[in-house]
């Protein structure tokens, strides 16, 4: 997909922003001295006067935008996953999801696609903390069209969101006339018979190349895209179960907590079939450029066509 | 209201302390004592509020960052008349509305929820600037604790507060010198206190009793005199106030009272509500 366009989606949250903050005079953006890199500068030029930038101390951040919320704002708290659901883990579960407050947490630079810096900032834990959270809603979008449009509907939605954005550009494979956002609904992006890739974020531009891999060889995939991972589409997954009777699951994330452990849950539980999480095994992260740990991870269409091969027997 | 009637309604507050951590079999009476005359200042004299309408968006608010103190809070507010006194006694108890800790929603006159220490005054903070941003003359008072006061979330707080200058915020530190460990001094010493908030381009005002109201009275209405910086009342206090055997021990900072102890406290207190009556 070299010819493709590609956008990282913290420049969409950015975008989102600029587009939301003119019809919605309530909307403020905090951020915690990353503004350049979480792309909210660009909100930042628009409304300087509603972007409050809360220095590096993002559990303040996240209390502020608890207090902010509380008196009719909506405050959309913006740094790294690792920070924001890492660092402040504690604020966003106390603070904001045990009041249940209208915040939207905008996490930027999550997975080892953050690239270069390494293990320290590489955070594949954010969905699992996030996710036994009672009442977050998470949304991890796979492109630019998805992440603007989740955006817009976290602001239109009252609780907390917690949206997952990557720093590596990635396709943009959403861009048609008939394309449709609901929170906590997935969508079936390629028809198929031998098994189902359910996939998440960048994994989802990933997984059409991995189909596309495994028609060639012989092996009729089913994809579905799932970018609301909690509350989860339980339907489309057991749909998928019954229908192709093997699941696998891809996500730039640990395999423990996130999408596939989600997966797993409402698999076991509904209609167990044999199912495999492709993601980042129980290690952490290390430097390099993003698409060389996507492929050294496994975590390209390539790598996710040949774990699925392997596991199939083909 | 005069100084009498407040310490009489002090009394009630106290009383309801006792009723509540009695009845829970737990909880923190210690911290809620401290605070006690603080809590009656703030809801009796002090703050802009109306138990009938506890969501009116002009009205004051409260963070307890020392959620912990929940008891002592809740007391006032059914003094107050936000729900009924008798509702103390549920405190704890499945099903009741009053948590362990301050929760948003469960009930009226709640303004946040609280109790992980250090994470109050951020939303205190945000609410303070919320109210700065919409033109509101209202005003944002939280209670800290001299033991959370080494949480690093309060400093952060406090240099946001500083640095944007939220006068119409008042933070008071609880002194009463006493963290479940020992004395605060000998566990991790946050002094001086008043050094640091001023540091943090504070107004910083000392209390050197604050179980005293017309010392309360003297600080509440400096702060108000402030227009620039946001405000840091450092009150000295008795940990355990109003009950003998709790005053000055570390050892009652979360432990309730047995049906004898609570025997001794109610007599305590009423004792000196008789005292009071006759002056």
């Amino acid at each position: 997909m070299s010819d493709v366009k590609k956008v990282a989606t913290r420049a969409s949250y950015g975008a989102a922003l600029v587009e939301l903050g003119k019809e919605y005079d309530n909307l403020l953006v905090l951020d915690a001295d990353l503004a350049a890199a979480t792309q909210t500068a660009v909100f930042k030029k628009e409304f300087p006067d509603r972007h409050i930038d809360c220095g590096i101390a993002e559990a303040n951040m996240m209390g502020v935008a608890a207090g902010l919320s509380t008196m009719g704002f909506v405050p959309f708290c913006s740094s790294f996953a690792m920070f924001a659901a890492g660092r402040a883990y504690e604020q966003v579960r106390n603070s904001i999801g045990y009041p249940h407050l209208n915040v939207k947490i905008g996490a930027t630079h999550a997975g080892i696609s953050v690239g270069e810096d390494g293990a320290t900032h590489q955070c594949n834990e954010d969905i699992a903390l996030m996710r036994a959270i009672p009442g977050m809603t998470i949304i991890n979008p796979a492109d630019d069209v998805e992440a603007r449009a989740a955006v817009r509907a976290a602001y239109m939605m009252q609780g907390p969101v917690y949206l997952r954005f990557g720093r590596l550009a990635v396709p943009v494979i959403n861009d048609r006339p008939d394309y449709h956002f609901e929170v906590g609904k997935g969508e079936i992006l390629r028809d198929g018979s031998d098994c189902t890739i359910i996939a998440t974020g960048l994994e989802v531009a990933e997984s059409i190349t991995a189909c596309d891999i495994l028609a060639a060889n012989g092996i009729s995939a089913q994809l579905v895209n799932i970018h609301t991972i909690k509350p989860i589409d339980r339907k489309i997954i057991v749909e998928a179960a019954k229908k192709t009777g093997r699941i696998f699951t891809a996500e730039e994330h640990s395999v423990i907590g996130g999408l596939g452990s989600a997966v797993a849950e409402v698999l076991c539980e509904e209609f167990p079939v044999k199912m495999s999480r492709i993601g980042v095994e129980d290690t952490f992260g290390e430097s390099g450029p993003a698409l060389e740990l996507l492929h050294k991870y496994c975590l390209d269409g390539e790598g996710i066509a040949k774990r699925i091969m392997s596991e199939l027997g083909r | 209201m005069d100084k009498l009637e407040l310490q009489k309604k002090a009394l009630q507050v106290r009383k309801g302390i006792i009723e509540g951590v009695h009845s829970a079999k737990c909880g923190h009476p210690g911290g809620s004592l401290s605070a006690a005359d603080l809590f009656t200042y703030l809801y009796f004299e002090e703050m802009n509020i109306d138990p009938k309408h506890p969501d009116d968006p002009e009205r004051d608010r409260f963070v307890l960052s020392k959620g912990h103190t929940a008891p002592g809070l809740y007391s006032a507010l059914a003094n107050r008349g936000y729900f009924p006194v008798e509702e103390l006694k549920t405190l704890r108890h499945v099903g009741s509305n009053l948590q362990g800790h301050p929760c948003l929603g469960h009930t009226p006159g709640v303004d946040m929820s609280s109790g992980s220490l250090g994470q109050g005054i951020s939303a205190a903070v945000g609410m303070a600037l919320g109210a700065k941003r919409k033109g509101s003359s209202l005003r944002v008072y939280t209670l800290l604790g001299d033991g959370e006061i080494e949480e690093g979330q309060v400093w952060e707080a406090a240099m946001f507060a500083g640095f944007r200058k939220l006068s119409n915020l008042v933070v008071i530190v609880d002194n009463n010198g006493l963290q479940i460990d020992g004395p605060i001094d000998e566990v991790n010493s946050p002094y001086p206190i008043d050094k640091k908030f001023e540091a943090f381009n504070f107004n910083v005002i000392n209390v050197a009793d604050g179980n005293d109201f017309d010392q309360l009275r003297d600080a509440f209405a400096k702060a108000r005199e402030e227009k620039e910086r946001p405000t840091a009342i450092i009150m000295k206090t008795l940990k355990g106030k109003g009950v003998s055997y709790m005053e000055g021990s570390v050892g009652w900072h979360g432990k309730a009272p047995n049906d004898a102890e609570y025997e001794i406290a109610m007599n305590e207190l009423n004792e000196e509500e008789k005292r009071l009556c006759q002056m």
